[in-house]
C-alpha cells in the first residue's frame, strides 16, 4: 500500500476496576507498541467498582481511527454495558480472557491487522494453554 | 393509563427500592457482591431527579428517560438490564398518550425480550427473568380474560413474587452468582426479588389511578 499506513483498530479495556483497566491498557501499549490506540474504561463515574456507560462511550470515541474498535470486557456489567455500545462491523466485543485477549489483540493491532484479524487473534487466546 | 400513571409507577418503584435497599443488598451479599440494593437505589434516585428536571410528556417518554438514567447511574449489571427493560417498554409504547392494558402487555413482552437478548438468561437460570417472565405471562392471560387492570396486575405481582421465591432452590447459571456454582443454591436471587418489587409498584400505581 505504497508505504501509507492504514488506520489502526482501537482497543477498549472495560473493567469493574479503574486501576485494572488502566494496567491492562498499559500492557497493551507494551506489547503492541505506543501507537496502538487503546483506552481504559474502568469503574463507575464516582470511582466505585462497576461500569460506566459514559466512560465506555468516551473510550470508544477516543480510540476510533476509522478501522473499528474492539471492546474487551472483564465480566458481568462490563459485558452488558459493552453490548449496549456494540455496532456490528465497527464496534465489536471480544469474548476472551481479559489479559490474554488484550495482549493478543494488541500484537495484531500493532502488526496492522484489520478488525476481523484482531478479533480472531484475541479469540484464539481463549484456548491458549500456559502449561 | 396516561403519563401520570407511569410517573406514579416509577415513583412507587423508587420508594420500594429505597425501602428494601438493605434487604436487596443482603440477598446479594449471600450470592453476589452485596451492591444490588445500593446500586438500584442510586439508579432510581437519578431517575426521580431526571423526571423532575425534565418531565416527559408521554408514557413512552417516561419509560425511555427512566431506563436511560438507570443505564447511566446504576454501575452494576442491573443498570443495563433494567434500563433496557424500561427503554424497550417505552419504545414499544411510542408516543401514544393513553395506554390500554393490551398495550401494557405488549410493552412488557418487548421489555422481557430486550432483557433476555442482552443478558442471555432463560427461565430457571436464577435471574430476574424468573420473576419477570411469569409476571408477564400472568398479566397477558388476565388481560385476555378481560380482568380489571388492578386485578390483572395483582395476579402479575403474585406471579413475580412466586417466581422470585422459586429461585431459592435453583443453582445460578447466569450473572455473578453463577461463579458460586452449587453454593448459589438456597438463596433468593436479588434481581428476581427487585423485579417483584417493581411489579408490586405497578399494581399500586393502578390502585391510585
Amino acid at each position: 500500500m505504497d508505504g501509507q499506513a492504514r488506520p489502526m483498530v482501537g482497543i477498549v479495556i472495560v473493567s469493574h476496576s479503574s486501576r485494572l483497566a488502566e494496567e491492562v491498557a498499559a500492557l497493551v501499549r507494551e506489547f503492541g507498541g505506543e501507537n496502538v490506540p487503546v483506552a481504559a474504561a474502568g469503574g463507575t463515574d464516582d470511582g466505585r467498582l462497576g461500569t460506566s456507560l459514559g466512560k465506555v462511550i468516551a473510550a470508544v470515541e477516543s480510540v476510533d481511527r476509522g478501522a473499528g474498535v474492539v471492546l474487551i470486557p472483564d465480566l458481568g456489567s462490563s459485558v452488558l454495558t459493552a453490548k449496549l455500545v456494540e455496532e456490528p462491523g465497527s464496534v465489536v466485543i471480544a469474548d476472551v480472557p481479559l489479559v490474554e485477549g488484550a495482549i493478543a489483540a494488541a500484537v495484531t493491532v500493532g502488526g496492522g491487522g484489520s478488525l476481523p484479524d484482531v478479533l480472531s487473534s484475541a479469540e484464539e487466546a481463549r484456548t491458549f494453554r500456559k502449561l | 393509563m396516561d403519563t401520570s400513571f407511569f410517573l406514579a409507577w416509577i415513583k412507587e418503584a423508587a420508594s420500594a427500592v429505597q425501602a428494601e435497599r438493605d434487604h436487596l443488598t443482603q440477598l446479594d451479599a449471600a450470592i453476589g457482591d452485596a451492591d444490588h440494593g445500593a446500586n438500584l437505589d442510586r439508579g432510581f434516585a437519578a431517575v426521580r431527579q431526571t423526571l423532575a428536571d425534565t418531565p416527559p410528556q408521554t408514557p413512552g417518554g417516561v419509560l425511555v428517560q427512566a431506563g436511560s438514567a438507570l443505564i447511566r447511574k446504576v454501575g452494576g449489571a442491573s443498570g443495563p438490564l433494567y434500563g433496557t427493560a424500561f427503554r424497550q417498554m417505552g419504545r414499544a409504547l411510542g408516543d401514544a398518550p393513553e395506554i390500554t392494558p393490551a398495550d401494557l402487555v405488549t410493552a412488557l413482552e418487548a421489555a422481557q425480550e430486550g432483557v433476555q437478548k442482552l443478558g442471555g438468561a432463560a427461565e430457571g437460570d436464577k435471574t430476574l427473568v424468573d420473576a419477570f417472565a411469569p409476571a408477564v405471562r400472568a398479566l397477558a392471560q388476565a388481560v385476555r380474560d378481560g380482568a380489571k387492570l388492578e386485578d390483572a396486575l395483582e395476579t402479575a405481582t403474585a406471579a413475580a413474587q412466586e417466581g422470585a421465591q422459586a429461585t431459592v432452590p435453583l443453582q445460578a447459571r447466569k450473572g455473578r452468582a453463577s461463579y458460586l456454582g452449587p453454593r448459589s443454591v438456597g438463596h433468593e436471587d436479588p434481581g428476581a426479588a427487585s423485579t417483584a418489587l417493581i411489579f408490586a409498584a405497578l399494581r399500586r400505581a393502578a390502585g391510585q389511578a
